[in-house]
């Protein structure tokens, strides 16, 4: 459906000095599908957002939507935004203040030469968007008389009201409080799901990345550092920015040892030999590292069976649906999450015990990538 | 808008041309028309902007270095205009003038705005409320009018103030004369004090208190705390101000002219008003004059620019809106009203008390039991059956409406284009249409007089040559205040309508110029009220039969027809406070509902 191919785009700063904002992003998506552009600040996926809306012009590269070309950098096609038929929800919602909540749905129908309807037949499709976004009742209130969360859903409702092939959401939930941000996670999610629309969206949220996406792109430094679905995103990083990004982990350095079959290493590490999985084949002598989720380090009061370290408690965070916790196992010290019944008490001994298939050994040089 | 995203637009016929079948062929050719639109507006704009603050200005400077044209004689090279004007003694004598002149009016309106400023934003000094109100009255008085009201106060001859010294006090000499150096600074720093005020009233409020209560805790008085914090804190500001007061002083038309010229004091404006109208009128000589005064408020405006390009090292000046802290003046507090009151005597009750009077009156005569008898409204009944006038309040309206409205939609585009776009260049753009600030009214009105003369394009003579001088002398203002708008309208808000579809001009007309309402508005009443006061350019450029209003009242003055003047200013007195309140509620209704 959308196809981004070796897109690059640049822009100069206040020194006029060119930056680079998006190298060599690639990816393909299909009909239907939800997006994720993930990043920190500055990594590039808003301009890659703009990109393929056209409000951004890139400096080579392709982008093609549904067959059609929209920006070619080799041929010097460029399709202006207004033109692409794109629906866009941004970042300040961008809702019109000398308009009402009709009047700001309406607009696209309006201005559009192959939109425009006859006002009976405009009025039921603005109705119809803007109930979908449960604001039919508002539609005389001034724009600037709504709430955050009621901005929020006409900026949405504008995007659908000229159905789109692509809807792009830039960073839409950020300017929201946390309760209200969470409801419309689910309620973004429903709609997109009710139409079926392809939707790319950028966010630098990994918890919202993770819960909405059928495929996320973690993004850093103009680049795409990893590809693929959330769960491969989280439990599969292939290289340390991506797991220290998304979620948070803790890194050992080590060595490896051989191959332990089923996919499995055996490292030397810092805190003694761990066996883990990897993403791309190792091989022995390596130097990699190690990223293990706090959640995949189980703690326990008694030895359990099979292989467990032993540790000792340095510190216990009361996080009510969890215990956020420290452990010293020789130097160094690891950060683990447990269930809130954990009894243990500060500076009493621990026994930790990790998945071997829940730890990732990555090989420095795709860490250092980042 | 950007760079980035206009550039598409060129491309897109490109891509349109690609498909060559019929649909796509004919989508192409309207959005070719489409973008012609957008490019034919903002290259008019552009282009009007740039020959009106270039053309005239450079024809000047040329102009000032060739002889008078005659019908014997050809217009010749010459440096003999500057020969003329700098080897003569007197030139030194104008130049101390003008300084002198420049900088007595800005240090007193300075220092009598600073004060009022100081009282009535950090004392509890009764009557504040109805200071503020009143303080903006002076600023709609045109100075033609001030200046002659201040005569019939202060003139030896006929002057009020000096007859009463003399009935009450037994005052043998006049002891006041404003046919005088002093008499000039007194009038011009007066009028414009209520400008330094407010200037330095936003000062004042834009600093936080914490800073001079910190000042107060550390044990300093309130003369100290004045002194040492709040002075020295608003010191870009106190600085700006002055040479904003000293260059508007510099500009200064109707003062020197009716007051100087009669003393035989003559400064810059004066001279060039002189040279012009003295037969055979020497063009060059007043190009040459008018350079030199260029240059003065050049410097001036330069060194306001810079100030305020710098004013981010007093970072304490937030500009967040605090209530400041006041300072209790305790038993002084009544006679500080006191000066409130003088000051209102002064600048509005006395100038248009004598106004009134003498408009009351068959021939000018001074208040007394006798002239009370002889009250009558002939000078109305004159003034309204005068033939020039309705034609000439006509006129008026009939400019400033059109330079109004020309302005603020021209200078939309072009702050659009400075404030929006990163096309390389808009700073000189912006620059070029701020240009016009620093020409002082009657040498616009010289260089546009100059030029239309010499480039016969049908307008010299008729009302447009005015339109092209108001157009000319207003735009940045214009431009300031759509600018402030302009800059508060995010992105995004054009951005999401593109992404709807709309096209350029659609988003221009439909979204950036609603939006920018309240600017848009504001500036619009602002221009129109200076445009109707406007006299320095439009003495050099109004011929018979276009006269605007305050012309008018300039040859009534000539022709010593004082009474009549008096109810004419009575008339256009009233009838510019009846536009200013018509128009705050003009912006009451549409401007402000959107903040």
């Amino acid at each position: 459906m959308l196809k981004v191919d070796a897109l690059c785009t640049e822009y100069k700063n206040e020194q006029g000095q060119a930056v680079r904002a998006a190298h060599d992003v690639s990816f393909d998506i299909a009909e239907g599908e939800f997006f994720t552009l993930l990043g920190p600040s500055g990594c590039g996926k808003t301009t890659t957002l703009r990109s393929i809306a056209g409000l951004e012009r890139p400096k080579s590269g392709q982008i093609r939507v549904g067959g059609t070309v929209v920006f070619d950098g080799a041929k010097k096609v460029f399709v202006a935004p207004n033109q692409r038929g794109f629906g866009m929800v941004f970042q300040s919602y961008a809702i019109w203040p000398h308009m009402n909540v009709y009047e700001n749905a309406a607009f696209p129908l309006r201005v559009n030469r192959r939109l425009r309807l006859p006002k009976l037949q405009e009025e039921q499709k603005v109705m119809r968007v803007l109930k979908a976004v449960q604001l039919d009742h508002l539609r005389q209130r001034q724009a600037t008389q709504l709430s955050g969360g009621q901005q929020q859903r006409l900026a949405l409702a504008r995007a659908l009201v000229m159905e789109p092939k692509l809807l792009l959401l830039d960073e839409p939930l950020s300017n929201l409080d946390a309760k209200l941000r969470e409801a419309m996670r689910f309620e973004l999610k429903r709609l997109q799901r009710e139409l079926g629309i392809t939707t790319v969206y950028v966010t630098h949220d990994q918890g919202e990345a993770l819960a909405m996406s059928h495929q996320i792109a973690v993004m850093s430094q103009g680049q795409i550092q990893q590809l693929g679905s959330p769960r491969d995103i989280y439990e599969r990083p292939r290289n340390r920015f991506v797991a220290d990004f998304v979620g948070a982990t803790n890194f050992l350095d080590g060595r490896v040892l051989a191959p332990a079959g089923d996919g499995l290493y055996t490292l030397q590490t810092e805190i003694g030999p761990l066996r883990a999985g990897a993403v791309e084949p190792l091989r022995a002598g390596d130097t990699a590292i190690l990223s293990i989720r706090p959640e995949e380090l189980r703690l326990s009061e008694q030895r359990p069976e099979g292989e467990a370290l032993q540790a000792t408690l340095e510190q216990k965070i009361f996080l009510g649906e969890a215990v956020d916790v420290r452990i010293r196992i020789g130097g160094r010290t690891l950060l683990s999450r447990a269930h809130p019944s954990l009894r243990i008490h500060v500076g009493q001994p621990v026994w930790v015990t990790i998945d071997p298939r829940q730890s990732v050994a990555m090989r420095a040089e795709a860490a250092l990538a980042a | 808008m950007r760079t980035k995203e206009i550039g598409p637009d060129e491309m897109a016929p490109i891509q349109g041309g690609d498909c060559g079948q019929g649909p796509a062929l004919l989508a192409g050719l309207a959005r070719l028309t489409r973008i012609e639109w957008k490019w034919v507006i903002i290259g008019a704009c552009v282009a009007v902007t740039v020959y009106l603050a270039l053309v005239p200005l450079i024809y000047l400077l040329w102009q000032s270095f060739f002889t008078p044209q005659t019908a014997a004689k050809a217009a010749e090279f010459t440096f003999g205009n500057y020969v003329g004007a700098y080897a003569s003694p007197d030139t030194v004598k104008l130049m101390a003038n003008s300084l002198e002149f420049g900088l007595g009016t800005a240090a007193f309106s300075f220092l009598l705005g600073t004060s009022l400023a100081w009282m009535n934003e950090r004392t509890n000094a009764p009557l504040k409320s109805m200071f503020f109100a009143l303080s903006l009255v002076p600023l709609v008085i045109p100075g033609v009018l001030f200046t002659v009201s201040w005569i019939m106060l202060g003139s030896t001859k006929i002057g009020l103030i000096n007859l009463a010294l003399h009935r009450w006090f037994g005052v043998e000499a006049a002891p006041i004369n404003v046919y005088s150096m002093g008499g000039m600074i007194w009038v011009d720093g007066l009028h414009y004090s209520p400008m330094a005020f407010l200037l330095m009233s936003a000062a004042f409020r834009a600093m936080d208190p914490s800073l001079e209560e910190s000042a107060m805790m550390s044990g300093a008085s309130v003369r100290q705390v004045l002194w040492r914090i709040t002075l020295r804190l608003s010191w870009p500001a106190v600085f700006a101000t002055f040479l904003i007061l000293f260059v508007r002083a510099i500009e200064s038309f109707e003062v020197p002219a009716l007051l100087g010229l009669p003393a035989g004091i003559e400064v810059f404006t004066s001279s060039i008003y002189e040279a012009i109208h003295h037969y055979p009128s020497q063009v060059g000589l007043a190009s040459a004059y008018a350079m030199s005064l260029l240059l003065l408020t050049c410097a001036g405006t330069w060194f306001v620019s810079r100030l305020s390009a710098s004013g981010s090292k007093y970072a304490t000046m937030t500009g967040k809106g605090f209530r400041p802290r006041q300072i209790d003046l305790g038993a002084w507090r009544w006679p500080l009203a006191g000066v409130f009151v003088v000051y209102f005597l002064l600048i509005l009750v006395l100038p248009l008390g004598v106004l009134l009077w003498s408009s009351l009156q068959h021939y000018y005569a001074v208040p007394s039991a006798a002239a009370l008898k002889h009250l009558t409204l002939d000078p109305y009944r004159f003034v309204l059956h005068y033939p020039n006038l309705w034609h000439s309040v006509w006129n008026s309206l009939l400019l400033s409406f059109g330079a109004a409205t020309a302005i603020m939609l021209m200078t939309a585009v072009i702050c659009w284009i400075v404030v929006k776009t990163k096309f390389p260049g808009r700073w000189l753009l912006d620059n070029l249409s701020s240009l016009p600030m620093v020409f002082p009214g009657l040498v616009l009105g010289l260089s546009v007089m100059i030029f239309y003369l010499h480039v016969d394009i049908g307008v010299y003579g008729t009302l447009w040559i005015l339109f092209i001088a108001y157009v000319t002398r207003f735009m940045p203002y214009g431009l300031r205040f759509n600018t402030t708008s302009m800059l508060q309208i995010h992105k995004e808000l054009e951005e999401s309508s593109a992404m709807s579809g709309a096209s350029w001009s659609t988003t221009f007309f439909r979204v950036v110029l609603p939006l920018l309402k309240p600017g848009l508005i504001s500036g619009w009443i602002y221009i129109m009220i200076v445009s109707i006061r406007e006299l320095s350019s439009s003495i050099l450029l109004y011929s018979p039969g276009n006269e605007v209003i305050s012309i008018v009242i300039w040859e009534f003055w000539e022709n010593g027809q004082y009474v009549e003047l008096s109810a004419l200013a009575v008339l256009f007195i009233l009838m510019l406070l009846a536009l200013v309140m018509g128009f705050q509620l003009l912006a009451r209704r549409f401007g402000i509902k959107e903040n």
